[in-house]
C-alpha cells in the first residue's frame, strides 16, 4: 500500500502538485501490480476534494482533524501520516516536494529511521527501488537507491502532468486515530498573517507573460518589464530568487514552487532558466528570451532569443511599441 | 548568554556550468569555485546578530574536506567567534550521518560546558538538496525544530521564527534550546571587513574526526540532463533588436 499526503488550497480542493504526486504514484502503483493508493489530508475534506481523489483513483482518504491539527505542526502532520502507514503497513510514503511536503517527510524519515529522497522526478527499477531526483537546483540529477521500507520520497513540482485515472474509484473517508504527543505540538504555527487572496489566477491564464529574474538587479529593476507587460496586455511573472529576496510578491512566481503558466508568448528577461523555473514555463507556446548570456539554458531552449541587457533591450522595445501606436 | 551554532557546507558554485566528478558521486567545483549556499549565508548572518544581541558566541561548524576551512574562515571573518571542522568527504555522508555528527559535537561541547540555545542550518544544501539535515538533527537532540523560516530571534528563553507559508506569513514560537532551518531572504548577509579577514586567519579551528563511520547517502550516481543544441532563433543583439522584436509581435499577433 502507498500513502500520499495531500495538501489543499484555501477552497479545500487538492493542490495541483498534490494531484501530480498522485499521478506519479499511480504509475509506481501500476508497476508494482496495482498497489492501492490511500491519501492523508489534514482538516475535514470537502465533497469536491473527495470527488477529485476518486477521479484520480484513490481508494481511501484518511482524515486528521481536531485540536492537534488546528494549526500547522510538521511533527503532528508526520504523526498522522505515520499512523496510517503503520495501520496499513504501507511500503511507500509520498508527498509533493513543497516546503510542507518535504518537511513532513523529513520528520517521518527521522521518526522511523528511514531514508528520505527529496524532489523525485522518475523511478527506475523496483528491486532494488531506484529513484531519480533533482539536485543542484535541478542542474543535475541523482539516482538514489531506497532500500528502507517504507520508501519515503517527495515528488518534484511539475515533474509530471496531473492526469485523472482511467477508471474512477469510490473513496472511503476514514478518521485517523492518532494521539499527537505534546512534543509534536511544540513547534507549531502560532500566528498567520494571511496574504491577499490568491492573485496568481491572472498569471496562470494570461496570454502574455513577461518574466524577470535575478538580472533585474533589485526591487527597483522591474519598471520596464512591468511597462512591457502592460503594453502587451500581459502579466508579470518572476523567478524564485526574485521572490526569495523579497523583490516581488510570491504570487508572481513562475516555476516548481510557483505557478505553471501556458501563455501564447512568454518573454523571460534576465532569467537563466534553471530547471526549477523551466518546470513552470515549458508549456508556453512561444518563448522570447532576453539575456546577456547567449548560453544560458533559457536562451538555448527558447523559440526566439535577444542577446543583450534587459535594462537596455526592454526599454527599447517599449519605445518601439509606443512609437508604432 | 545566547550561544548559537550555525552549520554550513562548502558547495560548488552552481551559478555557472555544473560538472561532475569522475566517480559521479559529487559536483566538481574545481573549475567553478566553491561557496557557501545563500540559505546558509543568511543563517550565519542571523547567528552573528542573535549571539551579539544576547551576549553570547556564534560558533560555525562544517563537515567537509580540509579545504572547507576556507568557508569556516569566511564565517569567522564576518563575526563568528569559534569554528568546528569535522573532517570528512561530504559525499560519503548521508543526511542522517551528518545530523548524527553535528549532534555528537553539540553533546561533546555541552559536556565541556558550552551549550547552544539555538542551532541554525540552511533549509537545504545547494548541491545535495536533501531538505532534512536540520530536522534529523532536532530528533537526535530531542529539540523542537522550525523549518524554512526567514528570520529568527531569541529572547527570554524562547525562539521566535517567521517564514512564508502557503496562506501567508507564519510565526512560530518555541522554547530554547531549539533548531531552525533558514531560507534566504530574511536578512542581508554582511560583507567581511579587512580587519575581520586578518583576525580570522589567525583564529584556531577545532578539528574533529567523525564520531562514527558514515552509512552513506544511498547515491547510485549523479547524472547531468542531456545538453540540447540551441533551438532558438536569434532575433538580434542589444537595443537595436527592438524593431525586429516588435515586428515579431506583429507576426505572432501578440498584444492585439
Amino acid at each position: 500500500m502507498i500513502v500520499i499526503l495531500i495538501e489543499t488550497e484555501a477552497d479545500g480542493t487538492a493542490t495541483e502538485v498534490s494531484l501530480e504526486t498522485i499521478t506519479f504514484t499511480r504509475s509506481l502503483s501500476a508497476a508494482g501490480g496495482g498497489v492501492p493508493m490511500d491519501c492523508v489530508v489534514v482538516g475535514e475534506p470537502t465533497a469536491e476534494l473527495v470527488g477529485q481523489l476518486g477521479s484520480y483513483g484513490v481508494r481511501e482518504l484518511h482524515v486528521a482533524s481536531g485540536e492537534a491539527f488546528s494549526a500547522y505542526s510538521g511533527a503532528a502532520w508526520a504523526a498522522a501520516v505515520q499512523a496510517v502507514q503503520q495501520l496499513k503497513g504501507a511500503v511507500v510514503v509520498t508527498a509533493a516536494g513543497t516546503s510542507r511536503g518535504n518537511e513532513v517527510l523529513a520528520h517521518i524519515g527521522a521518526r522511523m529511521g528511514v531514508a528520505m529522497a527529496a524532489n523525485v522526478v522518475s523511478f527506475g527499477g523496483l528491486a532494488p527501488f531506484v529513484v531519480t531526483r533533482q539536485v543542484v537546483g535541478g542542474a543535475a540529477l541523482e539516482e538514489m537507491q531506497l532500500d528502507d521500507r517504507p520508501a519515503v520520497f517527495s515528488v518534484a513540482g511539475h515533474a509530471v502532468e496531473p492526469v485523472p485515472a482511467e477508471a474512477a474509484t469510490t473513496v472511503s473517508v476514514l478518521p485517523i486515530n492518532v494521539a499527537v504527543s505534546e512534543a509534536d505540538l511544540v513547534a507549531r504555527v502560532v500566528e498567520v498573517v494571511p496574504r491577499p487572496a490568491d492573485q496568481s489566477g491572472s498569471l496562470k491564464t494570461a496570454k502574455v507573460v513577461v518574466g524577470a529574474g535575478r538580472g533585474a538587479g533589485g526591487p527597483e529593476g522591474f519598471d520596464h518589464v512591468i511597462e512591457l507587460a502592460g503594453l502587451l496586455g500581459g502579466t508579470l511573472g518572476v523567478s524564485r530568487v526574485v521572490t526569495s529576496l523579497g523583490w516581488r510578491p510570491h504570487h508572481e512566481q513562475v516555476g516548481q514552487t510557483g505557478s505553471r503558466i501556458s501563455p501564447d508568448i512568454y518573454i523571460p528577461c534576465g532569467i537563466s532558466g534553471a530547471i526549477q523555473h523551466w518546470a513552470g514555463c515549458s508549456s508556453s507556446k512561444v518563448i522570447l528570451a532576453i539575456n546577456t548570456d547567449a548560453e544560458a539554458p533559457m536562451m538555448t531552449k527558447a523559440t526566439y532569443a535577444v542577446v543583450g541587457d534587459m535594462h537596455e533591450v526592454v526599454p527599447a522595445i517599449n519605445e518601439e511599441l509606443k512609437s508604432r501606436r | 548568554m545566547s550561544n548559537v551554532l550555525v552549520c554550513i557546507k562548502r558547495v560548488p558554485d552552481s551559478s555557472g556550468e555544473v560538472l561532475l566528478t569522475a566517480d559521479e558521486q559529487s559536483v566538481d567545483g574545481r573549475y567553478v569555485g566553491f561557496t557557501t549556499s545563500a540559505h546558509e549565508e543568511c543563517a550565519v548572518e542571523l547567528a552573528i546578530q542573535i549571539a551579539a544581541a544576547g551576549g553570547g558566541n556564534a560558533t560555525v561548524l562544517t563537515l567537509g574536506a580540509p579545504e572547507a576551512a576556507e568557508q569556516l574562515r569566511n564565517a569567522l571573518a564576518l563575526g563568528c567567534t569559534a569554528a568546528v571542522h569535522i573532517e570528512g568527504e561530504p559525499s560519503a555522508f548521508g543526511p542522517a550521518d551528518i545530523a548524527r555528527e553535528i549532534a555528537a559535537v553539540v553533546k561533546a561541547h555541552e559536556a565541556a560546558g558550552t551549550s547552544y540555545e539555538l542551532i541554525l542550518l540552511g533549509n537545504d544544501a545547494a548541491d545535495s538538496g536533501d531538505h532534512q539535515v536540520g530536522i534529523r538533527l532536532a530528533y537526535e537532540l530531542g529539540r523542537p525544530v522550525v523549518n524554512g523560516v526567514a528570520t529568527v530571534s531569541l529572547a527570554d528563553g524562547a525562539v521566535t521564527a517567521v517564514g512564508d507559508g502557503p496562506e501567508g506569513q507564519e510565526t512560530y514560537r518555541v522554547p530554547a534550546p531549539a533548531v531552525a532551518t533558514i531560507l534566504e531572504g530574511g536578512v542581508e548577509p554582511r560583507y567581511p571587513t579587512i580587519p575581520g579577514r586578518m583576525k580570522a586567519k589567525k583564529m584556531e579551528i577545532e578539528n574533529r574526526q567523525p564520531a562514527a563511520a558514515p552509512k552513506g547517502a544511498s547515491r547510485v550516481r549523479l547524472t547531468l540532463p542531456p545538453k540540447q543544441a540551441s533551438t532558438a532563433v536569434v532575433v538580434g543583439e542589444g537595443p537595436s533588436a527592438a524593431a525586429a522584436v516588435v515586428d515579431l509581435f506583429g507576426q505572432l499577433g501578440v498584444g492585439r
